[in-house]
């Protein structure tokens, strides 16, 4: 194990930390609240030579993509974020980082998407780039935004993944609450995360490339996109073996799914980022009254893993997914669906209740998920079935 | 450095292409003919050329070819016959003229 | 002890409640407890009401969710008890502290608060006295110390040197600490 400091710190100022310690060659990120701090605090470290990193100003988050596209393709270990409206305007550049397989590590602060305005927690920024071909890792805690971050440099620049990485954190609720936080000493993470050998570099002028090339009609197009998800396949193994390997350096778990109370759940709830922490307080609490209450965090969205939280899920008698977005149109909200499907296949098929909650920052208060676990009893008993489009708590 | 083989490209599968669409060399722009696309060909006056190479400085194919400080002569390999030449020329040197059914030189 | 204490300052933005409320985190960390601290956001608005909010427990805290129910409030202006309910959703056996000059049982009658705890500090006075200046912050955390028996004071003017040492000279160091120990002797307590 690492040595590693405690420290009190927001979940902005760890992300930045751990950012620091992967020593990115260029980071191009434009401002948005609640993201505003990383870039500030990375800036600062730059400013004092805490890092040696190409710190590149830009006008728009459009930009802020752009340039990190081109540096990740001239052979820089690249690093950026960003947040909700600014996600929404790189959105076509995503694309391009995905698909010329460019390992971008970006943090993302979970925000609403307006209209109306709003500058609080959601996740409707981050479902929305769900098909953009970047692993997606989702933080409950400050602590595992920083653990994300670093992990994520890994498992970006593995030879067998190459893909943008996307490490989100809820808005306000993880980056800007002071939190304790263990953090680890910098040659450690200089040894974990590695040098970056990058592949095709432009500015290899020994071996020069062309990036950014034409297929169309009857071109490769379509192989393209077939060697792109199996990349993401791939990634399902380098994301374990490397949660193991940070496991070890950190002594804190990792896995793409997280159990609680599993083991003899009658009742569970699957649910993404902070909310996790209320939803499991609640299950203890449940617990002690007799209640056999589970829950199922998510901590890696995209490659989704179906198979561990069909695992997780076995045995259980109902189940409600939280959604922390919307899928306007759609049967439930994207986690809702995910899960679903991810279900389809199980021997007993499980009644699964979908439930949107929180959006725009909405507070989650542990009765709205007091009431979850007592429709999931109802439901397990047989007196209620999952029924409509629920959402928790709105007037 | 050996020349980029992709005599069997239209059967490889997605992981045997370069890692995101890279083109792992340089300059096989030479490689690609575009001497089919054209209906019309220059033919250069030799009498009233004044050797002023402005031809050679427009041809957006590099098609004019050049030695001596002098234009020799049209590679019609990679002319796709767009004119420029004739159109710029201050000497009316040049003339487009219609092709035939044969393009010996795309064959 | 109880293993979470959820505390809630209000004050006016710029009177220094989020510093307040990331001292007594920091303070707590310290003591090797668990904590979070989190200002309540919105545009900024020097002089507006704004709340801020502290946790503190012996075991991880898992929740994240707003303070609706806290156990200490701690009122930075006093002009504030006329146009924010403070003592909204404070428990029945909760402790409320107020930055005043008025003595601890007139607090309480103002408050109309039948139960719990009541503590009054003129924090004002006691920042203006020495730091030559109104920043009630500091003193206020005397008083919670006082009030609430969650810390040592010690323990908060061992912090306040560390932290305020990065940046500060001694002399303010010096007038902080002294604040603090003010507060901590002075303050009035009702119930």
């Amino acid at each position: 194990m690492a040595t590693q400091k405690t420290v009190s710190a927001t979940g902005n100022a760890v992300v930045a930390d751990a950012m620091r310690q992967c020593k990115p060659d260029v980071m191009a990120a434009y401002p948005i609240t609640p993201q505003t701090t990383i870039v500030e605090e990375f800036a600062g470290f730059v400013a004092k030579g805490r890092v040696h990193t190409e710190y590149v100003t830009v006008e728009s988050e459009h930009s802020a993509m752009s340039a990190c596209v081109g540096a990740s393709a001239a052979g820089a270990r690249v690093m950026t974020a960003t947040s909700s409206q600014g996600l929404a305007l790189m959105w076509e550049e995503l694309h391009v980082a995905s698909g010329m397989r460019l390992p971008i590590v970006m943090a993302n602060a979970n925000r609403a998407l307006s209209a109306p305005i709003n500058i609080h927690c959601d996740h409707g920024d981050a479902m929305g780039a769900r098909d953009a071909g970047w692993v997606m890792l989702f933080a409950e805690t400050a602590q595992e935004a920083y653990d994300n971050t670093i992990m994520a440099t890994r498992i970006a620049e593995n030879p067998a993944v190459l893909l943008p990485v996307m490490s989100c954190l809820d808005g306000f609720i993880t980056t800007h609450s002071i939190d304790r936080v263990d953090v680890l000493d910098d040659e450690s993470v200089a040894e974990f995360v590695g040098e970056y050998a990058p592949q095709n570099a432009l500015l290899d002028i020994d071996q020069p490339v062309t990036h950014g090339a034409f297929a169309g009609l009857g071109g490769p197009f379509f192989e393209f996109k077939r060697a792109q998800r199996d990349a993401m396949e791939r990634s399902r193994e380098v994301i374990s073996s490397v949660g193991a390997e940070y496991s070890e350096l950190s002594g804190r778990p990792f896995g793409a799914v997280e159990s609680w109370g599993m083991e003899d759940a009658d009742v569970a709830i699957v649910v993404i980022g902070s909310t996790a922490g209320n939803v499991r307080h609640v299950a203890r609490q449940l617990r002690a009254e007799g209640v056999k209450a589970g829950i199922v965090k998510v901590r890696v969205f995209r490659p989704f893993p179906y198979a561990e939280l069909a695992a997780a899920l076995s045995g259980v008698k109902a189940v409600a997914v939280l959604d922390r977005a919307e899928s306007f149109g759609a049967e439930g909200g994207p986690l809702f669906l995910e899960v679903r499907s991810a279900l389809y296949d199980a021997e007993t098929r499980v009644p699964v209740a979908g439930y949107i909650y929180g959006l725009g920052g909405s507070d989650v208060r542990l009765e709205l998920i007091e009431r979850v676990y007592s429709d999931l009893s109802d439901i397990a008993a047989g007196t209620a079935q999952p029924g409509g489009f629920v959402y928790l708590g709105a007037r | 450095m050996a020349k980029w083989d992709i005599s069997r490209i239209d059967e490889w599968k997605g992981d045997e292409f370069p890692l995101g669409a890279c083109i792992p060399e340089s300059g096989n722009s030479r490689d690609y003919v575009t001497g089919g696309w054209r209906s019309e060909r220059p033919v250069r006056d030799d009498a009233k050329c004044t050797q002023c190479l402005i031809c050679w400085i427009m041809c957006p194919d590099s098609a004019v070819v050049a030695a001596g400080e002098k234009v020799v002569d049209f590679k019609l390999d990679h002319c796709k016959g767009c004119g420029v030449c004739a159109n710029e020329c201050p000497a009316d040197a040049i003339t487009m003229v219609p092709e035939g059914c044969e393009l010996p030189e795309v064959k | 002890m109880q293993q979470l204490t959820e505390i809630r300052w209000h004050a006016r933005a710029g009177q220094g409640a989020v510093t307040a409320a990331k001292l007594v985190a920091e303070t707590a960390l310290e003591l090797d407890q668990y904590m979070q601290a989190m200002p309540e956001y919105g545009p900024e608005r020097m002089g507006a009401p704004i709340q801020a909010f502290t946790r503190i427990s012996t075991i991880p805290i898992e929740i994240h969710n707003n303070i609706e129910h806290p156990d200490v409030v701690v009122v930075l202006d006093e002009s504030l008890l006329s146009i924010v309910d403070v003592t909204r959703g404070l428990k029945e056996d909760g402790v409320v502290i107020v930055n005043t000059c008025s003595p601890a049982a007139a607090v309480r009658s103002r408050l109309g608060r039948t139960t719990g705890r009541v503590a009054a500090i003129d924090a004002s006075g006691i920042s203006l006295d020495k730091l030559k200046r109104e920043m009630p912050n500091t003193p206020m955390i005397g008083a919670l110390a006082k009030a609430t028996g969650l810390f040592e004071v010690d323990a908060v003017c061992d912090h306040l040197t560390k932290t305020f040492g990065k940046k500060f000279t001694q002399e303010i160091i010096d007038a902080n600490v002294a604040s603090v120990r003010t507060a901590y002797e002075e303050v009035s307590i009702d119930g």
